[in-house]
């Protein structure tokens, strides 16, 4: 917060680029149109709704031309005369005004602060207008799918993750970064990395290689691998956020870079990459802009134990829920029809357990540097 | 019977010596060993000197001699309600008032009844009860307060209060047998004669009553202040309590049961209490009928052929029965093998018994039912208003229907909520003929119809097996020319399948409407919750609108607003009609047998469960110690 807040005040001094972007007044009409929208309802005497597209598996198409996942047509309405919807759709056009007042004052706050700015008791009562945070964020998502506004374009970020260094030189709002002279601990992406906030500078590197977490990050920065094989090293923590996501897919875009993903060997390491190439269910009217369809998997492969003669001890054995959400990812329509997809999940059900990126460490602590993902590229061993 | 009662049974005897007759010569049947106590003069043993298994026939037949009625039931007092002294006094209480509720209806007065309680001791009272009623004329004075099994209401098949023709004069006979005193009664038939005053003892083997003194007054007109009346003081050993089967109790059930009844009540603390008149027509009045012959048992039939004066079987069952008319009469002889020409006094036991049974086979239609009265919906709902303070009132009276050949009505109503309490099991307060049932709950099929009606059906707690748990009194009436009592004392009515099943169909009645009220009633704190969410959220949104348009957010404001009135309006109504009548245009609005009080409700917003706000009344007795005040603010009266 005090970082951006600062290198706001500094982009006002210094002519760089602030908070003002170029979404800004669309998205301030759009918010305008919501009130305008409630306002001449309200007063026409009828019920007030806004109308929210609906977020979850059943309003998700798989478009497979596109290959990417895209929000159906279907939506909610949220109206205030109904018992059930009226604190919601309260809320709704109470984050709507403070979304306006952070765009007026080019200011940006994250999804914790966003929650602190629209809690108050209501007058008269005893009732606040937020619970917790967990009842502002789905807030936030209504709004952005209901404005077809994104959350950045709202000025809120959530809470940074994810690592990246490697071959390219970027500019953080006027900050020029050279991402191969990050150190250990490389570059946090920040949460918004739409071109007004970073833009690309000089590029020598041919691939990207994603890794699940910044343990095994850690491994490939101490090896160096990105300068030997000139490439970009990203991490997401796990399921990557949208600033990883997005960073990813402009690198892949704009600098034509493929991607390749080092994940673990279980149903969480699969859905990652499903995510990472085609988009996720509850943010899937930004697949078009997070999306990677060329994505690649790389590992680990539940042949692997055997290919690389792997020992018992790196066995971690799938539970009920794991083998329950593996024949789940099978079944979703972009992994349905893949041969090998669905081979590689059979075989890891046939084998009965995971496996972690880490097991390859008892093959030699650089073993997955050195050995196992040049190997992979080179042999063109990925799944698609 | 307990042991300090047993010194008082010997008092009786200086008077009985006094008034010169023959010491009563002891029952041997019952309880000798108690006998030779009380008399030792008469013991047998003493005189014979023998054992008394060697006596003979003839010494036996000494000793075996007519028992009179009034013998037996001073030993088995318990039979007509006077087991315990707390018992007694609610007894005594309780004949005298039915006796003048019957005789002031039956001469078309609207009843004024004065009950006193004075206490003489810490178990003795003296119970005065006074009526404004047509007065007894003198001759008949000590047959009606002296004698058991004397009235007027044994031999005929009307509707009334008393049946028997035991009940006051055993409350005397308790009464003396308990303290040594006579019954004093006080009458006056019109206002240009004198008012007697009759004081009177009661001679148990002779089942008469002597008379200790007999004047006439004319200096204490006062009392009875419309010119006729009875009163009747009785002193007897008792005990007084409040509560459950008190006299209290039973003074406010038969006022909710009789609203055309004025009855003033001075309590043993002195404390005067008045239920007052709330409706100023009498019950219609009722028809006698004759026995319906679906109706009788052979031996009364039998009796009956004894004592008819027709000559000839045709003209017996006309003149005897109901619904049998002459071709009826035919088909019945002719069946038994007789003839509708045979002479009454030729037909024997084994054609009696033929009779009996085409009796039983032939098809007559139903008895009339003009013989019964329902206290009616509206009248019921009076009664129940002034007494007992609830929100939501029911009533519903059921057509007469008809058990062993005696026609009947059932009649139920229900009080829900207000000052009732919501912990407690419900009160179930019985009615035979407009006279509480405050005894032996469990054993009434009343009480029986109650707990075998489904409440959680209607929205209502009930525990298995058991009354609803809900802020409620159910209230079930039987009138009928005959009610199946299960005991003389007249505490209980029997099970018969047809009269369970009227009780069960008109308490489902009441439910059924109780639960379109508690249903109503949701649906009002349901809207009140709705309206006040909206309330919560208009500010927030008429500012957040304003914020986005710039524009002024108080038309936003005021329309919302607007709008979350009408959609609301079902609450408003509630809200504007506050301490009135709240018409929801429904079901209930039109229905005569339902009666809401608005300003008893409680907390609209809470749900029904949780309206136990209001305290419990002490004792469980429900005076209204404004009945009138509380009338008006009810929709009907």
């Amino acid at each position: 917060m005090a970082k951006k807040n600062a290198a706001n005040g500094a982009a006002a001094a210094t002519g760089r680029v602030g908070a003002k972007r170029p979404s800004d007044e669309r998205t301030l009409g759009r918010l305008v149109d919501l009130g305008t929208k409630v306002s001449t309802e309200s007063v026409a005497g009828s019920d007030p709704f806004v109308d929210i597209p609906t977020r979850a598996l059943s309003n998700t198409n798989w478009n497979a031309k596109r290959r990417i996942l895209e929000m159906g047509d279907a939506s909610q309405r949220r109206n205030l005369f109904n018992l059930g919807q009226a604190r919601k759709f309260m809320q709704t056009l109470l984050i709507a005004s403070g979304c306006k007042e952070l765009i007026e004052q080019g200011k940006t706050l994250s999804l914790r602060s966003m929650y602190y700015k629209s809690l108050h008791t209501i007058a008269g009562t005893k009732e606040k207008t937020f619970a917790d945070q967990e009842e502002s964020d789905p807030i936030i998502e209504d709004l952005e799918v209901a404005l077809g506004s994104l959350r950045e374009e709202l000025h809120v970020f959530a809470s940074e993750r994810g690592k990246v260094v490697g071959n390219l030189t970027i500019i953080d709002n006027g900050d020029e970064i050279d991402l191969r002279r990050m150190g250990t601990g490389g570059y946090a992406i920040p949460s918004i990395v739409e071109p007004s906030v970073i833009k690309f500078g000089k590029c020598e590197a041919k691939f990207i290689l994603h890794v699940e977490k910044g343990t095994v990050w850690a491994r490939f920065n101490e090896d160096r691998f990105w300068q030997k094989h000139g490439c970009i090293l990203t991490e997401g923590g796990g399921q990557p956020p949208r600033g990883v996501r997005r960073l990813l897919r402009r690198m892949h875009d704009e600098l034509g870079l493929p991607v390749y993903c080092l994940l673990d060997c279980d149903p969480w390491g699969h859905y990652i990459y499903s995510v990472i190439k085609q988009g996720s269910m509850n943010l899937a009217f930004e697949s078009e802009r997070m999306a990677i369809p060329d994505a690649k998997f790389i590992g680990i492969r539940a042949s692997d134990y055997e290919r690389y003669g792997l020992t018992d001890d790196v066995q971690i054995a799938l539970s009920d829920r794991d083998t329950g959400r593996a024949k789940q990812i099978a079944e979703y329509p972009w992994f349905a029809g893949k041969k090998e997809w669905q081979r590689e999940i059979q075989t890891l059900l046939r084998n009965g357990f995971k496996m972690e990126v880490e097991s390859l460490i008892t093959k030699g602590i650089s073993f997955v540097t050195e050995t196992y993902v040049p190997q992979k590229l080179a042999q063109k061993d990925w799944l698609d | 019977m307990s042991g300090t009662e047993t010194p008082t049974l010997e008092s009786p005897a200086s008077p009985r010596t006094r008034g010169s007759k023959p010491d009563p010569k002891p029952d041997p049947k019952p309880d000798p060993k108690s006998d030779i106590k009380s008399d030792p003069k008469s013991d047998p043993k003493s005189d014979k000197r023998r054992p008394a298994r060697g006596a003979t026939a003839e010494e036996m037949s000494q000793r075996q001699r007519e028992i009179s009625v009034s013998e037996f039931f001073a030993k088995n007092r318990h039979l007509l309600g006077f087991d315990n002294p707390r018992k007694a006094l609610l007894t005594t209480v309780k004949e005298a008032v039915d006796n003048s509720l019957d005789a002031c209806e039956e001469a078309g007065i609207l009843p004024t009844i004065r009950v006193e309680l004075m206490p003489l001791s810490e178990t003795r009272f003296r119970v005065t009860v006074r009526d404004n009623g047509p007065g007894i004329v003198r001759k008949q004075i000590e047959n009606v307060f002296g004698r058991l099994l004397y009235g007027s209401k044994f031999h005929r098949l009307k509707m009334s209060r008393g049946q028997q023709g035991i009940g006051i004069s055993a409350a005397g006979m308790y009464g003396l047998m308990t303290t040594g005193r006579p019954v004093v009664i006080l009458s006056r038939t019109r206002a240009k004669d004198p008012v007697h005053e009759v004081v009177l003892k009661m001679d148990t083997s002779r089942n008469r009553a002597d008379i200790v003194s007999d004047s006439e007054r004319t200096d204490d007109a006062g009392i009875f202040p419309e010119g006729h009346g009875t009163q009747v003081s009785i002193e007897l050993e008792g005990k007084y309590l409040k509560g459950r089967q008190s006299v209290d109790e039973y003074l406010e059930q038969t006022a909710i049961a009789n609203p055309h009844a004025r009855i003033e009540y001075r309590t043993p603390t002195g404390e005067e209490i008045l239920f007052d008149r709330a409706v100023a027509e009498l019950p219609p009045e009722t028809e006698e009928i004759k026995p319906h012959p679906k109706g009788i048992e052979l031996g009364i039939l039998i009796q009956m052929l004894e004592r008819t004066s027709a000559t000839q079987l045709g003209a017996f069952f006309k003149q005897e029965f109901c619904r049998i008319g002459p071709s009826v009469a035919k088909e019945i002889c002719a069946s038994a093998g007789l003839s509708d020409r045979t002479w009454v006094k030729q037909v024997g036991h084994a054609d009696a018994e033929r009779l009996y049974q085409a009796l039983e086979q032939v098809k007559v239609s139903a008895p009339p039912t003009n013989c019964v009265q329902a206290i009616g919906t509206k009248t019921l709902l009076a009664g129940l208003l002034k007494e007992v303070k609830a929100e939501f009132y029911a009533a519903s009276t059921r057509p007469p229907s008809v058990y062993r050949g005696r026609p009947f009505i059932i009649e139920a109503a229900i009080a829900f909520g207000g000052a009732l309490d919501s912990e407690e099991p419900s009160r179930v307060i019985r009615f035979a003929n407009r006279v509480p049932l405050q005894y032996q709950q469990a054993a009434c099929s009343s009480f029986k119809a109650v707990l075998e009606t489904n409440w959680r059906n209607y929205g209502l707690a009930q525990p298995r097996g058991s009354v609803p748990v809900a802020p409620l009194v159910v209230m079930l009436h039987m009138a009928s020319v005959w009610v199946p009592f299960t005991s003389e004392s007249k505490e209980a009515i029997a099970d018969y399948d047809e009269i369970r099943k009227e009780m069960r169909l008109a308490l489902q009645e009441c439910g059924r409407r109780l639960q379109t009220y508690l249903n109503r009633r949701r649906r009002m704190a349901r809207q009140g919750e709705r309206r006040s969410a909206f309330l919560r959220y208009i500010g927030e949104i008429s500012k957040s609108c304003g914020e986005l348009t710039g524009r002024d957010a108080k038309a936003v404001y005021d329309a919302l607003m607007k709008q979350a009135e009408a959609k609301t309006a079902e609450f408003d109504l509630v809200l504007d009609d506050e301490g009135r009548v709240v018409d929801d245009g429904g079901s209930l609005a039109k229905d005569e047998g339902v009666v809401i009080v608005e300003s008893r409700q409680t907390a609209l917003t809470s749900p029904v469960e949780g309206e136990g706000a209001a305290p419990p009344v002490e004792g469980g007795t429900l005076f209204a110690d404004s009945p009138a005040a509380s009338t008006k603010r009810a929709k009907r009266s």
